[in-house]
């Protein structure tokens, strides 16, 4: 069946998008594969479609435009730049949801060096505007506190950069920082290792191993076994700090609220400071962007399930009385990955989405 | 007409006929050893097909056959929630086979997923890609690998000598069927203490789909009384 293309909310958003000073851009269908495997990892071959082209190799049906849009800015961009898109993209479905593996997708992302906060309002403010009316509730968080959190955790450097790497899989994530804090034991074959360790010489356990094969090479095992025995000996992470990120990620209040009880937190976790105030700085700058504070839902945990893409800012628009249905909007900051594609150039960047088919959906019922 | 698809041959055919067959219900191939059609006897309205083992859970899914004997494994593997299309009837008990996760056995310092995780991370920093694993299984391991939370892999495609793959230098893991794990430690390799993915075994299925009249539930009612399941 060809599904209807929800022309006028495209229209629409496009002369909003570009109203305020976007320029519209495209992008292939036909994405390289390795660029996005390389951001995403393994995942996204769940989530993308895949096929080969017998010049280009592996290619991608584009999952989203952001990518696309990045690597055009870097190309050629000026700064700051706005971009709007509207197109299809593509979503493999694994489980039977219901959910659509094509849709329409009209996005909006800025570029810009400076002020953060005002950028992150630009953006936010501006889907507001578009989906006024429309009944959505939006939700907003912040992936800078719980990296500032995680950061802030006094244990050793490989335990925090462990967490940090598995900040967007909560449930690993709680895993480590359960073994981290002392509340779950080290798995029973590690305590045998590091027994054998404490007895014998590492280069010992190894020779023992087995015969040297594959491309992981023997000094890798070593240093890596050196990692364990000083990880064995470092204290666990106070309890104190676990409860205050257990209480950080529950978080679920109106954001002035949740900017009071958080400044609570600090007090115990002053690694938090610099991040609550770029969070206070961007209620600020929503405010002063006309945005209604108080209608706002922020989430301790907001984000952290999306692919691991946006690291500041993170907001959603949902319709409260669907709640089967996905965002009809979703944003947020992502200069990560920016620096990850610009190879080390630094391109600060936020921007979102608007799914026009869910709100023409919304309209009609 | 209640169609039985059955491998087309090797071991799994013949056990699936020796299963059958001593219950009473014999399978056969009609005409030549290369025809890939058969009867079934002792049971009303029921037909044999042989099929190549890798088809028969698609053929399953779809509905064109309503019965199959196939792996666990397979059924997993290559339908997408095969519970909602696919019902087991009946283990057969042979077939056996786990689906594993291995790494070179000389990587003292790995035993279980929560090491392959870190050793994953280590190694994308040290050599500048993924840590590779050499697999057929890519959704059962990759969902595997997503719920225990390892990152920093890539699944690399093998469709046989899988455990070659990482003397090759072509995957530094593999994740495969293994019945005695004799091949796994022949090629320095071993399982990861919980790198247990799937217990496959030969088993019945009944298509959830497909053209249910009531001739072919009066012989599935028959089959099963006859099989005793």
């Amino acid at each position: 069946m060809l599904k209807e293309v929800p022309r006028e909310e495209v229209t629409r958003l496009i002369t909003l998008f570009e109203a305020a000073g976007a320029v519209r851009v495209g992008a292939d269908v036909l994405q390289p594969a390795d660029t996005l495997l390389d951001l995403y990892g393994e995942e996204i071959r769940a989530r993308a479609y895949v096929t080969t082209d017998p010049l280009r190799g592996e290619l991608m049906l584009r999952p989203d435009f952001t990518v696309p849009v990045v690597q055009a800015h870097m190309a050629q961009g000026q700064e700051p730049a706005r971009y709007c898109y509207a197109g299809t993209v593509f979503r493999m479905q694994e489980e039977d949801t219901g959910r659509p593996s094509e849709f329409e997708q009209v996005g909006f992302e800025l570029f810009d060096r400076g002020d953060r906060a005002r950028a992150d309002a630009e953006v936010f403010s501006l889907m507001s505007q578009c989906l006024e009316g429309r009944g959505l509730r939006a939700a907003i968080g912040d992936i800078g506190l719980l990296s500032a959190a995680v950061a802030g955790l006094s244990t050793s450097e490989k335990r925090r950069a462990a967490l940090m790497r598995h900040l967007w899989r909560p449930r690993r994530f709680k895993a480590l920082l359960d073994r981290f804090g002392g509340r779950t034991k080290v798995p029973a074959s590690r305590a045998a290792l590091l027994a054998r360790l404490a007895e014998e010489s590492a280069e010992k356990v190894l020779a023992g191993a087995g015969v040297e094969i594959g491309k992981r090479r023997p000094e890798e095992v070593l240093a890596r076994m050196a990692a364990l025995q000083a990880d064995a000996a470092e204290p666990p992470i106070p309890e104190a700090e676990l409860e205050l990120l257990d209480d950080l990620l529950a978080v679920r209040a109106s954001p002035v609220d949740a900017l009071e009880h958080l400044r609570d937190l600090a007090v115990d976790m002053p690694g938090l400071g610099p991040a609550l105030d770029t969070f206070a700085a961007r209620l600020d700058a929503l405010a002063d962007a006309g945005v209604e504070l108080e209608a706002l839902a922020f989430e301790g945990s907001f984000g952290r399930t999306l692919l691991e893409y946006y690291d500041g800012f993170v907001f959603g628009f949902f319709a409260p009385q669907r709640p089967d249905l996905p965002a009809v909007a979703s944003g947020g900051r992502y200069d990560a990955l920016c620096r990850v594609l610009g190879q080390g150039r630094e391109i600060p960047a936020v921007g979102a989405v608007i799914r026009p088919a869910l709100l023409a959906e919304l309209e009609g019922a | 007409m209640l169609k039985l698809g059955v491998p087309s041959k090797g071991r799994l055919m013949d056990k699936t006929f020796d299963w059958f067959g001593a219950r009473g219900v014999g399978l056969k191939r009609t005409g030549s050893e290369r025809e890939y059609a058969g009867a079934v006897e002792g049971v009303e309205g029921c037909e044999l097909h042989l099929l190549s083992a890798g088809e028969i859970p698609a053929a399953l899914a779809d509905g064109r056959i309503h019965l199959g004997v196939t792996g666990t494994d397979l059924v997993r593997e290559k339908i997408a929630g095969w519970e909602q299309r696919i019902e087991e009837l009946e283990p057969l008990g042979f077939g056996q086979a786990n689906l594993i996760i291995a790494v070179p056995a000389c990587w003292a310092d790995v035993d279980t997923l929560d090491d392959l995780d870190a050793a994953a991370a280590a190694f994308r920093a040290t050599h500048g890609h993924r840590l590779r694993i050499a697999t057929k299984y890519h959704r059962l391991i990759r969902e595997f690998l997503r719920q225990n939370g390892v990152a920093d892999y890539a699944l690399v495609d093998s469709q046989g000598a899988t455990e070659g793959t990482v003397k090759n230098e072509t995957a530094e893991a593999v994740a495969d069927i293994t019945s005695s794990g004799e091949t796994l430690r022949a090629n320095h390799l071993k399982i990861l203490a919980d790198g247990l993915v799937h217990r496959s075994q030969a088993t019945l299925f009944r298509a959830r789909g497909g053209d249910w009249g009531e001739a072919e539930r009066a012989s599935l009612a028959a089959l099963k009384g006859k099989l005793g399941i």
